[in-house]
């Protein structure tokens, strides 16, 4: 157990390691994030009270998106220099190697979403610090799920033709119920909501990151298999 | 298999009779409720097609048995009609009853998920770079994109929906009178049979085209 623990953080390290040198993802998806937050404050110019309306679906397609742009390149990265074949090779678990993506992809999708939610707020003159807590717990559960489905099928796609196509085609039929209860909650939350109403949403949302973390995390091996 | 295209055709026709002919018109709806037995037949058949896609996606990882692929691919294939045609008649119905084509209550979203997810496991299979591994990988997102069955099918019995309330196996007070259930199993049936005799000629497909694939390989040697 502690050595898996060890594995997946000496490979979550490489991840990171790597990013650090060029940060091309983080500022790509950070600045994509940034973008749709953009277009759609122009494409409905919210007045007062529509932001907080608009604001859980401005934010959770904003991370949607941004989040695709990461999944394509986590594993495209790996195939210069054969570093999937290095991998492959190596004596572990392979179900540690995606945990690993897993937990790299979360902290880069995090840093874009605080990107997303500052830009937000200052555009949409919205503030978000009187749900703050609940707001946190929301999209961190939110986004976990969606990690969890993005690293896998970003594995999946890689290995197809028109690779940027194939991963939201794959990835978001599977993660409606996650992104309907991300939305519902948030949108709750930030309503001012007690928690108790949107305390289903939320186990929901727990649910569905457990069962996909442990999906995929069984089926990785395959995927990885040559 | 003409014996089974006899079957078929046979039952699709009993079928046909009884949903027109034998089955009373009901009490609310008139006559328009008898899309009802073409829809919820489709549903069930959808469903159990994804399952199949499931089966043969787990048995295919486990076995890696080329019959196991075939049959996944297949089921998807046939599948995705029969879902197809869920969500075309369940608007058709919906309009004259409820006022609406749709709505994204748990239900219909959940069904118009699951007709992506065949959508998806049809696509991604042409476009994968070595054909050799499209069948694995396949069987992984088959995997995955199940979990979306149960939930869809459960989904009336666990949150108040738009769609109606279950009348087979649902609560207390649902049901049909016996002429109507009668009616839902034979059709129920009928699209079942012919939904198995298009997954043989799939598999038959299948079968044909590896025999192809080696002996194009034999005269190339």
């Amino acid at each position: 157990m502690m050595r898996s623990l060890e594995i997946i953080w000496v490979l979550f390290l490489k991840d990171l390691r790597l990013e650090w040198r060029r940060r091309e993802t983080i500022a790509s998806i950070c600045v994509f994030g940034i973008l749709v937050v953009f277009l759609l404050d122009f494409a409905f110019a919210p007045a007062g009270e529509e932001s907080l309306r608009l604001m859980p679906g401005v934010l959770w397609i904003a991370f949607a998106f941004a989040g695709i742009l990461g999944f394509n390149h986590s594993f495209a990265a790996e195939r210069e220099n054969a570093c999937l074949e290095g991998l492959r090779l190596a004596p572990i678990d392979p179900g540690l190697i995606y945990l690993a993506k897993l937990l790299a992809n979360f902290l880069f999708l995090a840093v874009a979403e605080a990107a997303i939610v500052f830009a937000a707020s200052l555009w949409y003159n919205f503030s978000f610090l009187p749900a703050f807590k609940w707001f946190v717990v929301i999209v961190a559960f939110g986004t976990l799920g969606y990690v969890a489905v993005g690293v896998m099928f970003g594995a999946v796609a890689s290995n197809t033709r028109m690779r940027e196509v194939m991963l939201p085609v794959l990835q978001f039929p599977v993660i409606v119920p996650i992104f309907i209860g991300a939305i519902e909650a948030t949108t709750s939350a930030l309503k001012g909501d007690a928690p108790g109403q949107f305390a289903s949403w939320v186990r929901l949302l727990i649910a569905f990151s457990v069962i996909f973390v442990v999906l995929s995390f069984l089926l990785f091996e395959y995927v990885l298999e040559e | 298999m003409t014996a089974h295209a006899i079957l078929t055709l046979a039952w699709l026709l009993v079928a046909l009779y009884m949903i027109f002919i034998y089955a009373p018109s009901d009490v609310n709806q008139g006559n328009v409720y008898r899309i009802m037995y073409v829809h919820v037949s489709s549903g069930w058949t959808a469903m159990i097609a994804y399952f199949l896609v499931f089966v043969g996606s787990v048995w295919y990882v486990w076995k890696r048995s080329p019959s196991a692929d075939d049959m996944a691919y297949a089921s998807a294939e046939v599948g995705f009609i029969f879902c197809s045609c869920l969500l075309i008649t369940g608007p058709l119905w919906a309009k004259p009853i409820w006022g609406i084509w749709w709505t994204w209550d748990a239900r219909l979203t959940l069904t118009f998920v699951l007709w992506l997810l065949f959508v998806a496991y049809l696509l991604v299979r042409s476009f994968f770079i070595n054909p050799g591994r499209a069948a694995l990988l396949s069987a992984v997102v088959g995997i995955i994109g199940f979990v979306d069955v149960p939930i869809d099918y459960m989904a009336i019995r666990w949150w108040r929906t738009q769609h109606p309330q279950p009348v087979i196996m649902g609560g207390p007070n649902s049901g049909l009178p016996p002429s109507m259930e009668a009616t839902l199993f034979i059709s129920a049936g009928a699209f079942l049979c012919l939904f198995f005799y298009l997954l043989r000629q799939g598999l038959r497909l299948a079968e044909a085209r590896r025999e192809i694939g080696q002996l194009r390989r034999q005269l190339s040697e």
